[in-house]
């Protein structure tokens, strides 16, 4: 995303910043920071009816800049189209104030912001890292079993799955081998044709633009990965298919436990993985996730989830120098309720400013997020053990039930 | 208003494309007879040709058309196509053949019939040349256009009593077991070995199997070929996909499913054992395999068998050969496995140790001839195998089986799929609702250990062909059943669950039989106690393993789940707990 102007008073928050989305992930972006109650200028159309001094009426649309003050967003992650709804906030000459408009933001056309609460902490850092174009990884990632394949592609804020390939494969059976084989044969080459349509290699306007390749990571439990790899060559030679022969070096293969996305994470973050991609803040984040995880397994009161458990770590003074985390999901700042989004500023601030902690706000559209969600969107590893935390428990402490006692399950 | 998922909006499957059934290299096999064979095919179907027409001599008047319908019917099985053939022509069973083999006469046969007997077609039928379809005989393609077929009729049930006919079939015993273990311990060589023994494999196969496992360097592996059949388990010498076997003993008929060791399969290791009523645990006994065995699946195999319902066991301490027979390891293997199989919730009477060595044969089928051996005075493998109290059966109540397979099962039966009869009965010409998918179809013939059947009840691995569906409809996992009790829905479950790993809210792999679908688990609502089931900790932040806890999983999309039905939740290629749905 381009800041092509920025007028924000940083110590107040007010004031405005005009950006311009220029890639398929500002929209993301746009979508996070855009809320109820901001104010919001941008390009719209709007069909006008007006009536002649004869009487008749006449339907025109008319290209204008109209500011709204937001009231909802609906993003299609799929698509990547954003669109913000709300009330005329300025009027002209065609438009009443307060009439209902929704702004379909596009790619390549500016937009111009203007924080209802003011620009906090939270909004300030979206903005510097949706405008940081420095660390632009992309990666297509194949994740595959028999007969079921996940194409994504991961960017530094998304993993979107592009489609969904299933072709029934029949198992192997006495006699029946042939379909097991015929029927991976075409499991394959259908993988194979859907990835070349999203790749779109053959475009020579897409490839000239970017000049590197992209790499693409082939994943699976099992010899999956590996024959299918083993197919992509011998069609490329077969066929001839030039820019499929020039793809071929950037082809990673990998292992996975699962032929589901989520089983990404755990390949992305694999040492084989990593050493190839550059330093990604997807890697990153799964590295903490996982920290997380451990210490949360050693159940030695170091690791809390949960908003009223690592609210009351954070007071108790454990979230702090020396190692305190406190991870949030994004998903946590687009809270319509504007209180509900101050409880996490402040949360956010007091551990930065006040305890000298870490904060992490994890993309929800990757798994570390998915993650972090699962656990109620708000996580912390802290500096110091500390009990009780949750609510007081119910039952008391039972005796377990005796070894090789008939189980109840 | 929060993003509409990318994961729903993207899924677009490719039903129409990619379904594997509507190709056109598919629909030529249909037309074509026997030009969408392999290679392999054809020279299987030529060779087994001339064996037929030998065997059945020049009494038989058998068409090379009618022969080969039956061959690829029974696989291309010589014997089998030769029994059937004989009685389909003996005069005595011409008109009643025998209740046990209800062969619907397929518009195959019908065409080749009708060539031979052209000049009197059947009264009143109409010529339908777009009904009939050409065979492989060079006569019949130049008559096919003149013949004529009546329309296969539609199948009719003959609305037995199923419970009864079981009942007073007297059927022998039978009992399907699940054989499993870490990588490599020697299962599929100790089924390979107990078939070759039996005799249910023949010594050419496996003189077969062993020169090709020679070829490629693998020769010690000629016996698990048995199992391992695909190209990619016996180029790589591993077991990737349940394969299923028979055999009988006199009490008995047993169901083999040998089950993969490797980690990354164990979806398919779960497949198997969710249609097992008691299982096989092979444990090799050399040094180091048992101890590093004990730390992966031999630990985790135990434990997924336990959860998903399986009471007995018995241990197949394996490759003994290997450690001289020597007592001391098979005690230190027995001590060790009981101690943690009793902690495992098996109890002490269910479990039995048979020291073995597949390779060698020894204690398999009959007892082991090495001299340092003598001290052993226990059972041999089979007559452990035929001691197994026989499992409770579901026979009576409405009809469940989980689909296992979806295949073509021959040229008569586009759309045949196999599976666990969980409960109930199914017979020819009833009708079947498939869910999740809502549709309807009749069961037009039923196969149970490759013959066909007039009925199969729970507890059989049955393959039902069907009519009157698309299989776009069915999918592994899926479950077949009564169209009057069909199997509810569900979007999310509570769970009884036993924690193998720590276990927090999290995403993860929902497991029943062949079903695998994505999921979280959305709370953890109680620790448990193991014995009374009573509530020790509610609202727990992490389930320890070994722990037992009430836990609320939400799924993607709604499946057919009910109560009582036994789910395996992973992660990460690891099995995070294993337990009982509550509804
Ligand atoms: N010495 C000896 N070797 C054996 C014995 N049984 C199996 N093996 C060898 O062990 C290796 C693995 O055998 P498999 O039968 O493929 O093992 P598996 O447990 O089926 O392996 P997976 O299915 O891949 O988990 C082969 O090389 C066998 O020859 C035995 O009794 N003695
Ligand atoms: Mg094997």
């Amino acid at each position: 995303m381009r800041l092509l102007k920025s007028a924000i008073d940083a110590k107040h928050g007010s004031g405005t910043a005009t950006l311009l989305p220029e890639e398929p992930e500002d929209m993301w972006h746009a979508y996070n920071l855009i809320q109820p109650t901001d104010l919001l200028r941008a390009r719209a159309v709007r069909r006008v009816s007006k009536t002649s001094d004869a009487g008749s009426v006449a339907s025109q649309r008319i290209t204008m800049d109209l500011t709204i003050s937001v009231t909802s967003t609906d993003f299609d992650i799929g698509s990547g189209q954003l669109h913000v709804a709300g009330k005329v906030a300025s009027e002209n000459e065609y438009v009443k104030l307060g009439s209902h408009h929704t702004l379909d933001l596009e790619l390549n056309r500016k937009f111009t912001l203007e924080k209802g609460d003011g620009w906090d902490s939270v909004a300030l850092e979206m903005l510097r890292e949706a405008c940081d174009s420095t660390n632009r990884a992309e990666l297509w990632a194949v994740i595959m079993g028999e007969g079921t394949a996940n194409i994504c592609v991961i960017t530094e804020h998304q993993t979107i799955l592009r489609q969904r390939v299933e072709v029934p494969v029949p198992r192997k059976r006495k006699g029946g081998l042939d379909g097991h084989d015929k029927g991976m044969e075409r499991f394959y080459s259908t993988t194979l044709a859907t990835l070349l349509r999203h790749l779109d290699l053959g475009n020579a306007s897409s490839s000239a633009q970017t000049d590197k390749t992209v790499p693409l990571l082939l994943a699976s439990p099992g010899f999956v990965a590996q024959s299918f790899l083993a197919y992509i060559k011998a069609e490329a030679t077969r066929t001839g298919n030039k820019p499929l022969l020039a793809l071929l070096p950037s082809i990673l293969v990998a292992h996975s436990s699962s032929p589901h996305v989520h089983s990404l994470s755990e390949v992305l973050s694999s040492p084989t993985i990593t050493t190839k991609l550059s330093d990604t803040k997807y890697a990153r984040e799964t590295a903490l996730m996982d920290k997380f995880t451990t210490l949360l397994r050693q159940d030695d009161g170091r690791a809390w989830y949960g908003p009223k458990e690592v609210e009351r770590a954070v007071e108790g003074g454990g979230v702090g120098r020396g190692g305190g985390v406190l991870l949030l999901s994004n998903a946590l700042f687009r809270a319509h309720n504007v209180a509900e989004r101050k409880r996490w500023v402040t949360l956010v601030d007091r551990v930065r400013e006040v305890e000298g902690g870490e904060v992490r706000v994890l993309s929800s559209l990757h798994e570390s997020g998915k993650r972090l969600e699962a656990l109620g969107n708000v996580a912390a590893i802290l500096t110091f053990p500390m009990e009780d935390l949750d609510e007081e428990p119910e039952g008391g402490a039972n005796n377990n039930g005796g070894e090789g006692d008939e189980m109840v399950i | 208003m929060p993003p509409k998922s990318g994961h729903q909006r993207a899924k677009n499957i490719d039903y129409e494309d990619n379904d594997g059934y509507s190709d056109e290299e598919d629909y030529e096999e249909e037309e074509g007879g026997g030009d969408a064979m392999t290679d392999e095919d054809r020279e299987q179907m030529r060779l087994g040709t001339i064996q037929v027409k030998e065997a059945l001599g020049s009494s038989i008047p058998a068409t090379d058309a009618q022969i080969q319908e039956s061959l690829w019917h029974y696989y291309y099985d010589v014997e089998k196509t030769v029994t059937y053939l004989k009685n389909k022509f003996s005069p005595a069973q011409a008109k009643a053949s025998t209740p046990q083999k209800p062969k619907i006469v397929s518009k195959f046969d019908q065409a080749a019939n009708a060539a031979k007997s052209e000049t009197k077609p059947a009264p009143g039928a109409k010529p339908k040349p777009g009904q009939t379809k050409k065979a492989n005989g060079e006569k019949l393609a130049e008559s096919i256009d003149k013949l004529t077929v009546e329309e296969q009729p539609k199948v009719k049930s003959k609305n037995l009593n199923v419970v009864e006919e079981f009942e007073k079939s007297g059927m022998k015993r039978m009992a399907n077991f699940v054989v499993i273990g870490h990588v490599d311990h020697g299962k599929s060589t100790l089924m390979g070995r107990l078939l070759y023994d039996l005799k249910v494999i023949d010594q050419r196969s496996i003189d077969k199997l062993r020169r090709e496992a020679e070829t490629i360097g693998k020769s010690s592996f000629a016996l698990a070929w048995v199992m391992d059949q695909t190209s990619e388990e016996r180029s790589r010498g591993v077991t990737v996909d349940i394969a299923t076997n028979y055999f009988e003993t006199e009490q008995t008929r047993f169901t083999i499913l040998d089950a993969p060791g490797h980690k990354d399969f164990i979806p398919n290791m779960i497949a198997g054992a969710s249609q097992a009523d008691f299982a096989v645990l092979v444990i090799d006994a050399s040094t180091n395999s048992f101890e590093s065995g004990l730390k992966g699946q031999t630990k985790e195999h135990a434990l997924l068998v336990r959860s998903l319902g399986v009471q007995r066991l018995v241990v197949a301490v394996n490759k003994m050969d290997t450690v001289s027979w020597s007592q001391a390891r098979f005690d230190e293997i027995s001590q060790q496995m009981t101690a943690f199989l009793t902690a495992a919730s098996f109890t002490l009477k269910s479990i039995t140790f048979v020291p073995c060595a597949g390779l060698t044969g020894e204690n398999v089928t009959k007892k082991a001839k090495d001299p340092h051996a003598k001290w052993y005075t226990g059972p041999t493998l089979i007559e452990a195998l035929d001691s197994s109290e026989p499992a409770k059966r579901k026979i009576e109540g409405a009809l469940r089986l989980t689909i296992g397979d979806v295949f073509r099962g021959g040229i008569t039966n586009p759309t045949s799929i196999s599976g666990r009869i969980d409960a109930g009965s199914v017979q020819v010409g009833d009708a079947i609702l498939a869910m999740p998918s809502g549709e309807t179809a009749t069961v037009k013939a039923i196969e149970v250990e490759n013959e066909p059947v007039d009925w199969a009840v729970a507890g059989q691995i049955s393959t039902l062909h069907l009519s009157d569906i698309d299989p776009v409809h069915l999918r592994l996992g899926d479950i077949i059943c009564t169209p009057s009790s069909p199997v509810k829905l569900l979007r999310s479950f509570s769970a009884k669950i036993l924690a193998f790993e720590h276990v927090m809210p999290m995403s993860v792999d929902v497991f029943r039989g062949r079903l695998q679908a994505e999921g979280k688990i959305k709370q953890l609502v109680a620790t448990l106690n193991k014995a009374t089931g009573e509530a020790v900790k509610n609202k727990p932040r992490i389930v320890k393993p070994g722990e037992v806890a009430r836990v609320v999983v939400e799924l993607e999309k709604e499946l057919p789940l009910e109560a009582r039905t036994r789910v395996v939740l992973r992660e990460g290629g690891n099995t995070i707990a294993a337990g009982l749905l509550e509804g």
